[in-house]
């Protein structure tokens, strides 16, 4: 139950509908999205009674999965907004749910935002309703997955990068790029592990984006076809070292422990999971930096509740609250004084909370579309069903 | 009270009246839920995906099937799959026929039903949970390492193999019951006859027991081959880095739905290839 996100990332699917809707929208702005225009809540109202939300497992906790993970209650208490949650188990899933218009307020991921957005079923969000909002990270606001033209769709939840981690006994000298699963990988074959995603080929293409400077990458997720088949390449390469692939955050904690795998991505939480059960590991960002994910708490552009989900946003990004919930999940905190209020005093220094030199590296999930995001029009660049599709052949 | 005594009246006057209202229900179920189904997955393997907003377009088209049989890593895969399928079955088939000739001539009459009982003990157990405690078994320094060491050999670690292994644990029981059930209907008198007229051990085994027996086997492999080929959480679990058949159908489910129907009529396709060859064998009257 506390750990989802692994699998939910892991399903990751139909991310092409975002293209679609940008295709069929027309583009001209440098990201290549065009939203519907919607305006957003310009003032709040009296509070509806009740709030239906979508949220990843571990996001919305009333106390009935565990008795001392409750922060729902009060929040009821104190607004009067009685909450009905649906946990979904897939960014698709997220999507088609937001698609019903029964639900006013969704946690989505750097994929599945961007579709909302395209598609007119997130509304944008007016920040100054949102009170906890002035004390959310910089590096969070903004961002080219939560926000088109300098415009919020949403009001950032937390963040995490994918990490190197390797076994401290197996793997000497310690690496420090990305190179010692990609070139470099043939030293440890049979015992390296790659995230079971095609999102993955975004991590080749950030490798290749330092280590081959003529292939002129700029951003991991947009690819044009040659720069995407030299990232494919690579991952064939690699999958020939490769001992399993992970999606399974649990499968990747005994791979660890029992040495089957020595080396490969990781998040920050599976490292300090693994390091608790006894496995020998070290996590970190190689020099290269690395890809990451971000959710966002965006409300529908059909909500019924409109009030309600505003309240809502601002709960969950309430530094108490929001401190329970990075806590309890193993993520980043969005809000700077939530840090205060961690029950581990080193939690923020641990997810590098506030650390924004360390995110300045990161490279956030993404939606890969035809138009590329980089701001490139001379090219198109490859949409997600073709990196489904490559997946399926680098896995051969 | 009178119209139920006319209605009985009725029914028992029209028996094909009565057999139509007894089996409406159940043969409704067979035709509409589960061949109506599979007609569905069958029909939408026809349809295409929007490869641009990705939503099923309803215009026949036979690319998917042109692409199933084009594209190398999906020819691959099939062979792979049934590869596994075949191995797990016949492994399957050699290490029942001995257990089930134990549990069912040689043991104890008294002790019989208790080992048969044993056998299927696992089935009692979750299937995730087995295939778990068989990742823990395989994994470096396991149990598998610890027992072939001292042979100066380690374990095979995640992979194909390790596929094979366990899912010939998981299906096991399904083969060795089949067995069990022929061996033990198979008449003393046959064996006495066979050593009465001179055979040997070895010679009454492949004249008697054998044909015998064979349909027995044939059934329980229909149980293995089936089970093995629709696979795919094992191999996520111990498979390494392998992906079979029901892998590629998962990846595909929901970006590209039409692409996962053609897919999953493979397996159906080799499955009923399969009962078409064993039929042959007089396997299947005789389940």
């Amino acid at each position: 139950m506390r750990l989802t996100r692994p699998l939910t990332a892991a399903v990751f699917a139909a991310l092409l509908l975002a293209a679609t809707a940008c295709g069929s929208s027309g583009s001209g702005s440098s990201t290549g999205l065009n939203p519907p225009d919607l305006k957003p809540l310009a003032k709040l109202g009296k509070s509806e009674g009740e709030v239906n939300l979508i949220a990843w497992a571990g996001y919305v906790e009333d106390g009935s999965d565990d008795p001392k993970v409750d922060w729902v209650t009060d929040f009821e208490k104190q607004t009067g907004c009685q909450v009905n949650s649906k946990v979904a188990a897939s960014s698709d899933e997220m999507v088609k749910l937001m698609k019903t218009g029964q639900y006013d307020a969704v946690s989505a991921s750097g994929d599945a935002s961007l579709r909302l957005i395209a598609s007119g079923d997130a509304a944008p969000v007016n920040t100054k309703l949102v009170p906890n909002y002035k004390d959310i990270f910089s590096g969070l606001k903004n961002g080219a997955w939560n926000s088109v033209k300098g415009q919020m769709y949403g009001i950032p939840h937390g963040r995490g990068a994918n990490l190197l981690m390797y076994n401290t006994q197996k793997v000497s000298p310690a690496p420090t790029s990305w190179s010692a699963v990609f070139d470099d990988a043939g030293t440890y074959k049979g015992h390296v592990t790659a995230y079971d995603s095609p999102i993955y080929i975004a991590d080749a293409a950030l490798y290749l984006k330092a280590t081959k400077p003529e292939l002129k990458i700029k951003d991991p997720y947009a690819l044009d076809q040659k720069q995407f088949d030299a990232a494919v390449a690579l991952l064939k390469k690699q999958n020939a070292d490769i001992g399993e692939y992970w999606s399974d955050y649990l499968k990747e904690i005994s791979a660890f422990k029992s040495g089957d795998s020595v080396i490969g991505t990781s998040w920050q939480v599976i490292a300090n999971l693994a390091a608790d059960e006894g496995a020998k590991v070290k996590a970190f960002v190689p020099k290269e930096g690395s890809t990451g994910w971000s959710d966002t708490w965006m409300v529908s552009a059909k909500a019924k509740h409109p009030n309600c989900a505003y309240q809502w946003l601002n709960w969950i990004v309430s530094p108490k609250v929001n401190a329970e919930v990075a806590e309890y999940f193993g993520e980043a905190p969005a809000n700077a004084k939530a840090c205060d209020l961690t029950s581990d005093k080193n939690f923020c220094a641990t997810y590098h909370a506030a650390d924004e030199t360390y995110w300045k590296n990161i490279a956030f999930w993404n939606t890969p579309i035809e138009q590329c995001l980089d701001g490139r029009t001379d090219v198109k660049c490859v949409p997600y069903a073709k990196w489904v599709q490559a997946w399926t052949e680098i896995k051969g | 009270m009178a119209l139920l005594t006319r209605t009985a009246g009725a029914l028992h006057r029209r028996p094909r009246l009565r057999l139509a209202l007894l089996l409406t229900a159940p043969l409704l179920w067979l035709a509409v839920l589960y061949l109506g189904s599979l007609a569905v997955l069958f029909v939408s393997a026809f349809w295409t995906t929007d490869s641009f907003t990705s939503e099923v377009v309803k215009v026949w088209s036979t690319d998917n099937f042109h692409e199933l049989f084009t594209t190398p890593v999906f020819r691959q895969v099939i062979l792979r799959s049934v590869g596994v399928a075949l191995a797990v079955t016949a492994l399957c088939a050699v290490i029942a026929f001995p257990v089930a000739f134990y549990t069912a001539r040689i043991a104890k009459p008294s002790r019989r039903p208790l080992l048969v009982v044993a056998i299927l003990t696992p089935l009692w157990a979750s299937y995730l949970v087995k295939v778990y405690a068989w990742r823990l078994i395989l994994s470096e320094g396991g149990l598998a390492d610890w027992l072939l060491k001292p042979l100066g050999l380690s374990g095979p670690g995640f992979g194909l193999p390790a596929t094979v292994l366990t899912l010939t644990y998981l299906w096991l029981p399904y083969m060795i019951l089949p067995i069990h059930t022929a061996l033990e209907q198979l008449p003393d008198n046959l064996l006495d006859a066979s050593a009465d007229l001179g055979a040997r051990a070895g010679r009454t085994f492949r004249s008697v027991v054998l044909p015998m027996v064979l349909p027995s086997v044939t059934a329980g492999s229909v149980f293995t081959f089936s089970l093995s080929l629709g696979d795919y959480i094992t191999v996520q679990i111990v498979g390494g880095k392998s992906q079979l058949i029901g892998n590629l159908v998962y990846a595909n489910i929901e970006l590209n739905l039409p692409m996962a129907a053609a897919l999953a009529t493979v397996p159906v396709v080799v499955i009923v290839l399969y009962l078409l060859a064993m039929r042959r064998t007089g396997a299947l009257s005789s389940l």
